[in-house]
């Protein structure tokens, strides 16, 4: 049995709490090989260098399959296309920009900022239902619900679904997992997942149509742009992305930045005292503990060289987000969390076309979140440090943040 | 508040449109245009923007933030130890005093990078512009569109600068071994270390008598800016665009997202002929056509007509057409601001002032000299990547990298100095498509659409030179460019040879059809006297300046 590389050490659960110092330690080696044929690239410069990079590609298709390896059996009835994610340039430009019509700029600039008010409102509500507690789950009582409460709202998906999309969701992620099977049998994994949800769409996407509301979901359906519109198929795996995005990682950003303002006392009690700190200090997060680790699953086009390696083209190539945020040739001590860390342009949204299309209310949900829970948890401590991780070295997050704390605050006390 | 974007790097993330969508707006999905001097009750939105920018473009007043550079870290340094400064420089730097001419974009950059350095002594920057420094691009876009006043066009810099400024008064002449910069209002101001940064001015209508007519505008400045826009906002017949380069283009842009009608006349074969060429050019008049641009080229204007009130009203063409025009906006390029160094003794010509890497100036002999530097539109630089040529460049981003490098060498020993070696990069936005350029186009012998294709109006085109890439310029693609920039400055081979995303089923370079340069006229610009090698000197003869 050879000895774990040091990618396989991260994948390693047991490595969930800390896996900064492996990071560390696989920048030495900035673009590794790992037996498989897989390259892992570390440092920040190499990274940001391949998410620009047209010879990368992000649809698996591309993939030169190794000698010997037996393609995966094609099950079930043939499924939903993959969504932006997932597709290159042109379909992947046509479909963000049909995705992005009712979300964001150019079409709907203010809908995401305007949202600012009942994001107030749903995170004091969920710290409400918290009064007379002694005991909180920072994860399971916010972090979760909250982000889940958004995008419901935003989708047009009913927040009483929730349980039935629950685990789909959580499937639909553990295909990011290196470590549960090759990338063809993930993707297999991933397409049932994705037509499960895809059912449980097409029937409100059903309803929608019926009655189209202000919804993502309705505005998909029903877009007269200038481009046309989404497909049905194109917008239901549209819509499993987006919600499946939207539920399992603004939780690990919520949670990992109450670990480490609970970790540092001094930044918490700045927040509470300033809340326009948060505006910083979640890019800081994003730097210091991203909700996305790395990105698995592109793959080159062309030989490429780069940092003095020549990956071949049909590569697969994982790009270690989180170990470029925290490389010291970018970043002055790397190590520290610097809640206003000037010139911060962390890895922790991606960078390049496929920058991650929820990010501006991933960060409109995480300062408001945390700035709540510093005004109104009355002094807070961790049951648990480390806490208990999800498995997922992907999508890494506490799986629970028990916190103890002497009361809840009435919402506006400051 | 002031606020700044580098729209050099901008790559069209739109964080900033999401998060403060009243201030910072995208034309498209990737040309961005915003508000420079926002209300200040959108202090916490813009607060948002800036941090979320992915690429930190976004500037908010404060001390030196222009002047921010990617960190270089202590491995990263070259390993000399720590910079040791004789106690002359150390002097310098504690209580030397340092002259700008010139208070736009270049000189207000290079102000904040001298006391980000460390310079603590006296520091006097010269503007023959009555106004605070501001900034230009918005004012051939969004001013002109009404949207932004034009004296909200303000660059953000706080009082920490603590600089002497004499603004509305022009510099008449440069005693260098007096070393003296001489004011037209009398004064002369003394100087140890002195920046030219002078830029450039709008090239007037040649014919003085019809470039008076009233109705007759050009865009450089914010005055000018400020009167176009109430000239557009009275809703003119028909307006006339001389010129199809990035300005002129600009401004039919604006006038059609105004609905007026506009003529745009250019000489060459396509608008931003001279500087992308013909075949992207081609894109850039279906474009203009597409918006309802009446876009004439081959055709140049013959003379502008007015009325007994000194009115223009009509427009004659070299093809003997004529057309009736409310508004003429002059769009034939800039001058450059050199006239007050004539007798100078520095290497002067039209195109500016002549260079080093480091930005010494050059005297007429060609020798560098210690203590003039030249930053920005005014500065002729030679560029190894493009065979050491002298580069004259006119773009927003090359004002701040070379002001940068300027200020940080007027501080700096020898060993320590910093080349201005960056890829020329400039952006245009017009039609709501955002064009980005990096290298030198015009320096080509073919071109090859690499991603996307003209038709679609979504593109990447590379240019070559002899086999090597040495350029590429970008419709509505912004995020690919850096990967370009990187063959360029690894003198990859041309044509690229490797697969991409979006790569068109065939890449068969074509001619990049720039129009052959028209030989100036055979002006002398020097003499030479002396017989031994030893007593050769430069002597000016004025013809051209």
């Amino acid at each position: 049995m050879a000895q774990a590389s040091i990618f396989e050490q991260i994948l390693d659960p047991a490595n969930r709490a800390n896996p900064y110092p492996l990071y560390a330690e696989l920048r030495k080696t900035p673009v590794a090989r790992e037996a498989d044929g897989t390259y892992i690239v570390s440092t920040y410069d190499e990274i940001v260098a391949l998410l620009h990079d047209p010879r990368v590609s992000s649809d698996i298709r591309n993939l030169v399959r190794q000698a010997g390896a037996t393609p995966s059996p094609q099950e079930g009835p043939p499924g939903l296309p993959e969504p932006f994610i997932r597709r290159d340039p042109p379909d992947h430009d046509r479909l963000r920009k049909l995705a992005m019509r009712p979300f964001g700029p150019p079409h709907t600039p203010g809908r995401i900022d305007a949202l600012r008010p009942w994001l107030v409102e749903t995170t004091t509500g969920l710290l409400d239902a918290l009064a007379g507690k002694n005991q909180v789950d920072i994860v399971g009582d916010v972090a979760y619900p909250f982000p889940v409460t958004v995008i419901c709202k935003l989708l047009g998906v009913p927040r009483e679904d929730e349980s039935r999309f629950h685990e789909l969701a959580d499937a639909g992620i553990e295909t990011l997992d290196p470590t549960t099977g090759t990338i063809e049998q993930r993707k297999a994994k991933r397409d049932r997942t994705k037509a499960e949800l895809g059912q449980y769409l097409a029937a409100l996407a059903d309803a929608h149509l019926r009655q189209p509301g202000g919804d993502l979901l309705s505005g998909f359906l029903t877009d007269n742009g200038p481009n046309g519109r989404m497909s049905r198929e194109e917008v239901l795996s549209t819509a499993a992305l987006l919600l499946v995005a939207g539920h399992e990682t603004t939780v690990n950003l919520i949670a990992n930045g109450m670990l480490t303002l609970l970790r540092h006392p001094g930044v918490f009690e700045r927040l509470r005292r300033e809340p326009e700190l948060s505006i910083p200090l979640v890019e800081e997060l994003l730097r210091y503990e991203p909700p996305v680790q790395f990105l698995p699953d592109r793959v080159t086009l062309a030989d490429i060289d780069i940092a003095g390696t020549t990956i071949p083209q049909g590569s697969p190539l994982v790009l270690m987000l989180a170990a470029g945020s925290r490389d010291p040739e970018r970043f002055d001590d790397p190590d520290r969390f610097m809640p206003d860390r000037p010139n911060n342009s962390h890895l922790g949204f991606g960078s390049g076309i496929h920058y991650c299309f929820g990010a501006p209310l991933a960060r409109l949900e995480a300062q408001i979140a945390l700035t709540e829970l510093a005004c109104r948890l009355e002094h807070p401590r961790l049951v648990a440090d480390p806490p208990p991780y999800r498995p997922n070295p992907t999508l890494r997050g506490p799986l629970h943040l028990l916190v103890e704390v002497d009361g809840i605050r009435a919402a506006g006390v400051r | 508040m002031r606020v700044v974007v580098d729209l050099t790097r901008c790559q069209g993330y739109a964080q900033c449109a999401f998060l403060a969508p009243s201030v910072f707006r995208m034309q498209s999905g990737d040309a961005l245009l915003y508000d420079s001097n926002p209300d200040d009750a959108l202090r916490e939105q813009i607060k948002r923007a800036a941090a979320a920018c992915p690429v930190q473009a976004i500037h908010i007043g404060g001390m030196g933030t222009l002047a921010a550079m990617r960190k270089e870290p202590a491995q990263r340094r070259k390993p000399r130890g720590p910079v040791r400064l004789t106690d002359a420089e150390a002097a310098f730097k504690r209580g030397g005093r340092i002259v700008i001419v010139g208070a736009s974009l270049a000189g207000l950059t290079a102000a904040l990078m001298l006391r980000t350095q460390g310079f603590a002594g006296s520091l006097t920057l010269i503007g023959d512009e009555a106004y605070d420094p501001y900034d230009r691009p918005p004012l051939s876009k969004q001013v002109l569109t009404g949207w932004v006043k034009a004296d909200h066009t303000l660059l953000p810099y706080s009082d920490e600068l603590d600089a002497d400024w004499h603004l509305g008064v022009r510099a008449m002449g440069l005693d260098l071994a007096g070393r003296q910069v001489l004011l037209a209002d009398g004064n002369r101001v003394q100087f140890d270390r002195l920046l030219i940064a002078t830029g450039a001015r709008a090239r007037p209508w040649p014919n003085d008598a019809e470039a008076s007519l009233e109705g007759v505008e050009v865009v450089r400045t914010r005055d000018d800016a400020a009167q176009l826009q109430r000239r557009l906002a009275a809703r003119p017949g028909r307006v006339l665009v001389i010129g199809g380069g990035f300005t002129g283009s600009e401004v039919a842009s604006a006038c059609r997202e105004l609905g007026l009608p506009v003529t745009v006349t250019e000489r060459g074969a396509t608008p931003l002929v001279g500087a992308l060429g013909g075949v992207v050019g081609a894109v850039a008049a279906a474009l203009q056509r597409d918006h309802g641009v009446d876009l004439r080229c081959g055709v140049t204007v013959t003379r502008l007509e007015g009325d007994a009130n000194g009115r223009l009203r009509r427009a004659h063409f070299s093809d003997g057409s004529t057309l009736n025009v409310d508004v003429a906006v002059v769009a034939l390029g800039a001058i450059r601001n050199v006239e007050w160094l004539r007798d100078s003794g520095l290497a002067v010509t039209r195109w500016g002032v002549a260079c080093d890497a480091a930005c010494h100036a050059f005297d007429i002999n060609g020798l560098v000299t210690g203590n003039i530097f030249v930053a920005g539109d005014v500065a002729r630089v030679p560029h190894p990547i493009y065979d050491y040529q002298f580069l004259s460049l006119e773009h927003w981003g090359n004002a701040v990298t070379q002001a940068k490098i300027a200020a940080h060498n007027m501080l700096s020993p020898e060993a320590d100095r910093w080349p201005h070696l960056a890829i020329p990069t400039f952006w245009s936005t017009q039609f709501g498509v955002n064009i980005k350029s990096v290298g030198v186009p015009t320096f080509s012998d073919a071109l090859v659409i690499t991603q996307g294709s003209l038709a679609e109006r979504r593109f990447v085109a590379v240019y070559g030179y002899k086999g090597r890439v040495t350029a590429a310029v970008a419709f509505d693609q912004p995020k690919w460019l850096e990967f370009y920039q990187g063959l360029i400055d690894a003198a990859a081979p041309f044509p690229p040879a490797f697969r991409t995303v979006h790569q068109p089923a065939e890449m068969r370079p074509v001619p990049p059809e720039f129009p052959k340069r028209a030989v100036s006229d055979q002006e002398a610009t020097v003499m030479v006297t002396g017989r031994e090698p030893y007593e050769r000197r430069v002597r000016w003869v004025y013809r051209h300046l």
